[in-house]
């Protein structure tokens, strides 16, 4: 191959990895794998952030709530949410004057939803997900709504009178929520 | 220790002088105790020999009798499946939930790999049973091109192997709240397992899918009953993270997520989710039940730490351990693992004197990053009383620290990220037993 030649296939060859480098981001490189249609992944996608931005429609009561943790919860978690070892944790249990997120100075602070859970959401989020237990799946969201509610009032979070949904929840702010910091540890550092 | 165990004494051979010599040397070395097979020749181990039990031991298991000339009788034919010697039962410790762990036995395991049977276990709700030709991986939320992959169409792309440790971030807690003696490696860090994992790298069913450049974190979901869930920033997901489908040469086991896991390595177990069935990309963290109650760190400034990935640097001395004995005096080999989730183990120092002084010790495998490495250090025991510990420093300047900083610095009652040094105690008698207290 003449030098000229050379020259002319090399800038070819750059052109075109310039160009699979440029549309890396939206051009598929191998064609494997189908799409997912927007109710295909709607029926797999329970997700609620924190913000609460995804949270569905519906609406329970402390009152409602309270009913519903005796027939399904408190086999497990305690009558009053006080846990039941590892594996079964306490959910309720709040000491505003002594707790103080003072977790790391003291290893028999139990944590609990109100003494420690950062977002309000996170509970409707996990029960809709994970719970209860032996029937995962099975709760409607409102019934979702009434336990979420009865553990924030049970944890002096919110009052008893609450009627949760979508904007209530959203707007609940957990009392330690502040204290979650970053890991900015550096090299050589603990 | 099963393979250590010494027979109460039934079907015995008839036993030669040496034999006998050679138990009545046992017993004067305390070799009644510690069970060690003994070589009267320094050749071959003795056959077993009845030797009276002391009444406040525990009873061992039965231990199985092999021929006593095994060259003078057909072996048994091959099989569809191989076995474990019978003289060697190592175990794991579960407690019989859904919800739990089982440790891996630390002080039975040679080398760096765990035999993927022995791989410890943490389940949130079970292990599930998922059909390798339904279960699927979905990408969506912000990408170009939302996907969903069979098992087969991930097997497809290009695969890599590597060798990584997990080690759940819970690992340690024991040996750092309450260091009793009589703790074993198993219980002061059987939450570690290192395999040798293959699958596609996570960056390249990214690309597929086109990650649009808002998308800051990524939802890891997996397919149990508690469809557990964890943030992960995208820089991971595009750096080293796979998908994996096996493990140790084969696919995943069941409690490792088959058919198909995330595995972040360095990261903490909890992220590297098992039955992976969803990822979803977005601008934030999803603050779920997991990485905000649970996986957060209290310090004892009344803050909590929160996305504390990486696995710092840590090691464990497996041998010696408790509950052995020493019954030699001389040599011994000190050895143990070493690991970072922030890159190559570069140093591993083994005092033998309680911390005043440090060598480097042996690494008899090539770091390679976020791996165990196993080190050894060759000990000459002239029976007094020592305590051995091991201090394990990574490429990114990180070094393990005593326990006492380690609670200056977290406070007795934190959560997660135990790296403390730890090591044991050998007695003049020989016993060991777990020293955690540095």
């Amino acid at each position: 191959m003449r030098p000229t030649k050379r020259i002319a296939v090399l800038a070819l060859l750059c052109a075109a990895a310039a160009c699979t480098r440029a549309d890396e981001s939206s051009v598929p490189q191998y064609g494997i794998g189908k799409p997912a249609t927007d109710s295909a992944v709607a029926a797999m996608n329970y997700d609620i952030s924190g913000e609460g931005a995804e949270l569905p429609a519906g609406r329970g009561t402390v009152a409602e709530g309270t009913a519903l943790y005796a027939a399904q919860c408190a086999q497990c978690h305690g009558k009053n949410g006080e846990g039941a070892g590892p594996g079964l944790p306490a959910l309720v249990g709040r000491d505003p004057k002594g707790e103080q997120f003072q977790f790391a100075n003291d290893p028999k602070l139990v944590h609990t939803i109100g003494n420690y859970w950062p977002y309000a959401t996170t509970l409707f989020d996990y029960i809709k997900r994970a719970m209860p237990l032996n029937a995962p799946g099975s709760l409607a969201d409102s019934e979702v709504y009434a336990l979420t509610a009865y553990l924030l009032a049970a944890n002096a979070v919110i009052p008893d009178t609450t009627s949760l949904d979508a904007a209530t929840l959203r707007a609940v702010r957990m009392p330690y929520r502040d204290r979650f910091v970053a890991d900015d540890r550096k090299p050589g550092a603990r | 220790m099963t393979d250590h165990e010494r027979s109460t004494g039934d079907t015995q051979p008839s036993l030669s002088r040496r034999d006998l010599l050679a138990g009545a040397a046992g017993l004067i070395g305390g070799a009644a105790l510690a069970g060690l097979p003994l070589a009267a020749d320094g050749q071959s181990p003795t056959p077993p020999i009845a030797i009276p039990q002391n009444a406040v031991q525990p009873t061992p298991p039965m231990r199985p009798v092999a021929p006593f000339d095994a060259t003078k009788r057909l072996g048994a034919p091959t099989a569809q499946v191989g076995s474990r010697s019978e003289f060697y039962a190592p175990t794991r410790t579960p407690f019989g939930d859904a919800v739990g762990s089982s440790l891996s036995p630390l002080q039975d395991l040679t080398g760096t790999i765990t035999p993927a049977d022995l791989h410890f276990e943490r389940h949130h709700a079970g292990i599930p049973m998922l059909d390798p030709d339904r279960h699927t991986l979905t990408i969506h939320g912000l990408v170009d091109h939302p996907l969903t992959f069979t098992v087969h169409d991930i097997k497809r792309f290009p695969q890599v192997t590597r060798t990584h440790f997990i080690e759940c971030s819970g690992n340690g807690a024991a040996g750092y709240r309450d260091p009793k003696p009589e703790l074993t490696p198993q219980r002061v860090a059987g939450l570690l397992s290192t395999s040798e994992w293959t699958g596609v790298p996570l960056a390249t069913l990214l690309r597929e899918a086109g990650v649009r450049p808002d998308a800051k974190w990524m939802l890891a979901e997996g397919g149990d009953a508690c469809l557990m869930a964890r943030s992960v920033p995208i820089a991971k997901a595009l750096d080293d993270a796979l998908i994996v489908w096996a493990q140790n040469g084969e696919p995943l086991r069941p409690a490792q997520g088959y058919p198909l896991r995330l595995l972040l390595p360095g990261w903490e177990g909890n992220a590297n989710v098992k039955w992976i069935r969803r990822l979803e990309l977005g601008h934030q963290p999803w603050m779920t039940r997991w990485e905000t109650s649970k996986y957060t760190d209290p310090l004892p400034n009344g803050t909590a730490r929160i996305f504390t990935f990486e696995i710092d640097a840590k090691s464990i001395i497996t041998s010696p351990c408790a509950p052995q004995s020493l019954v030699e005096k001389g040599w011994h080999s000190i050895n143990g693992l070493a690991w970072s989730g922030r890159g190559k183990i570069a140093r591993v120092e083994v005092s033998t004197d309680a911390g005043r002084s440090w060598r480097d010790a042996e690494l008899l495998t090539t770091p390679q990053p976020k791996a165990t490495v196993r080190f050894q250090h060759m000990w000459h025991w002239q029976g007094d009383e020592a305590v051995l510990l091991s201090r394990a420093t990574d490429d990114a300047g990180f070094v393990q620290p005593t326990r006492t900083a380690l609670i200056a610095e977290r406070g007795i009652g934190t959560s997660y990220h135990y790296n403390q040094i730890v090591g044991c105690k050998v007695a003049r008698d020989g016993a060991v037993t777990f020293h955690g207290a540095t």
